[in-house]
């Protein structure tokens, strides 16, 4: 139980139709947010008082609400799912905010992540990357004895933070160029650093990149704003790697 | 080579990357040679003026002038297309949007209009000396430009003084980002030295800022220091 009281916040919301229809932003006031609530159970609560007056309710994703899907998104106050660090925005909580304060919530944006409703973006670009080389071909059956292939202590653990990449494409909407290099960068690495990943190695470096940039995506300038702002904590030395199998597979 | 190696090396973002981080440690290198060239100026006039007519005068400087003009012209071209593309990939604006703090600097934000005032800045400065008046020296009975003349006289004006050193702060914080971003677009993350690269990358810049700096301001205030002690 926490001793804080319940605040009022003034909310500015993104509402869009349709994917084709104007939008803008709208302004709502909201009384009696619980400090221990999460920000999708305050949206939760704003949208139960828009139906309960009539008014359509505001469409945002959502899924696990554990921090695992990567399916909740937001750009609330500027920042890809808030102000915590390394928090999705389904774990962070609304004691991180003051009885009072404005609140500013957007979708995600970049040209290849097309606003479908309100809050609510198609990230099926991630997806195309993926199909483009995010995977291994393996043969079917019985799973492997687990130490039959014996891998690095130092490398598993680097293919695993790598892996912890949710794609939930916050790297995207922070990016100034809307360059998604630190996806696609943990993608090949959590995949390059183990054994299985070797086959397809060098294709999946190269189609992958390829299909990054005809989907729209900008052009990573080394700024770092997706390091500091990825709910995973997905370092761009990932991004290097990239670079340097891109610079292998591309020229040998 | 694999097939796809020169295509997808100048068109991908990645390969693209490659190349300006090339270009760019290529032009660092220039500024540095420059920056030593220009020091003689302080050491002896007829030095500075004997070492740029070495310079001009043998017949390999027109090779290594064009792959010059190559490399600036490259550098410049693919960060206009890169920097337009950009903005392309976001065409609707946030309401509000907030740096982190521990991302973007004001010199890495900054990259592409502090290139455009030092491409500006290049123009200028190939107009006032390269192509600027024609002086002569002449020394043990061979006459050469005598450019130290033209820079001495050039930096009376504290306009120019200023627009140069103006210049060379904005050229530090290009370079601070741009120095060891290139390292990383060309992939080296070691653990043990990136965090002296990005130290290196600091001072390369504070030294090309400063060294370029100090020559103008000590032409123009040369005068007085010596009016002083006479
Ligand atoms: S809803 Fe699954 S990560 Fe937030």
């Amino acid at each position: 139980m926490s001793s804080s009281k319940n605040m009022t916040l003034n909310l500015k919301v993104w509402r869009q139709k349709s994917k084709d229809a104007e939008g803008k932003m709208v302004d709502y006031q909201l009384k009696d947010v619980s400090p221990d609530s999460s920000f999708l159970e305050m949206m939760d609560q704003l949208n139960e008082e828009l139906i309960a007056k009539g008014d359509d309710p505001v469409a945002f994703d959502h899924d696990c609400r554990e921090g695992i899907c990567g399916m909740c998104s937001l750009m609330i106050n500027g920042r890809p799912h808030g102000p915590e660090d390394e928090t999705t925005t389904c774990q962070l909580h609304m004691r991180k905010f003051s009885e009072g304060d404005t609140v500013v919530i957007e979708p995600f944006r970049a040209r290849p992540f097309p606003v479908l409703r309100d809050l609510i973006i198609d990230r099926t670009a991630l997806d195309t990357i993926m199909q483009a080389g995010g995977f291994v071909s393996v043969n079917t059956g019985n799973a492997a004895e687990a130490s039959a292939v014996a891998i690095c202590k130092c490398d598993s653990d680097l293919a695993m933070d790598a892996a912890s990449c949710v794609g939930c494409g916050s790297c995207v909407a922070v990016c100034k160029n809307a360059s998604a290099m630190l996806f696609v960068s943990a993608k090949v690495s959590q995949l390059a650093l183990l054994p299985q990943g070797q086959v397809e190695r060098r294709d999946r470096v190269l189609n992958m990149v390829k299909k990054m940039d005809e989907l729209g995506f900008g052009n990573c300038t080394n700024e770092k704003e997706c390091e500091a702002v990825c709910p995973k904590g997905i370092k761009i030395t990932n991004i290097a790697r990239l670079n340097r199998e891109y610079m292998s597979a591309a020229l040998f | 080579m694999s097939p796809t190696c020169c295509h997808s090396i100048f068109t991908s973002s990645v390969g693209r990357k490659y190349i300006m981080a090339i270009t760019g440690l290529m032009l660092s290198g220039f500024l540095l040679v420059h920056l030593i060239g220009n020091y003689l100026l302080l050491i002896d006039p007829a030095l500075f003026n004997a070492y740029a007519h070495k310079l001009t005068t043998n017949p390999l400087i027109y090779g290594a002038e064009a792959i010059l003009i190559l490399i600036f012209l490259t550098h410049i071209s693919l960060a206009i297309k890169l920097t337009l593309e950009n903005r392309q990939a976001r065409p609707q604006k946030y309401y509000v949007r907030k740096l982190s703090g521990r991302g973007a600097t004001w010199a890495s934000s900054t990259m592409p209009y502090t290139g455009i005032l030092i491409l500006i800045f290049l123009v200028l400065h190939l107009i006032h000396f390269k192509y600027g008046a024609l002086y002569y020296a002449t020394y043990d009975g061979v006459e050469m430009r005598d450019l130290h003349r033209l820079v001495i006289e050039f930096f009376q004006l504290p306009l120019h003084v200023a627009i140069y050193v103006a210049t060379m702060v904005l050229t530090g914080f290009h370079l601070s980002h741009g120095f060891w971003s290139a390292f990383q677009s060309l992939g080296f993350d070691h653990p043990n030295y990136f965090g002296l690269i990005k130290k290196i990358s600091l001072l390369y810049a504070i030294v090309i800022a400063v060294g370029y700096s100090f020559i103008p301001v000590w032409v123009y205030l040369s005068p007085y220091i010596a009016g002083g002690t006479h």
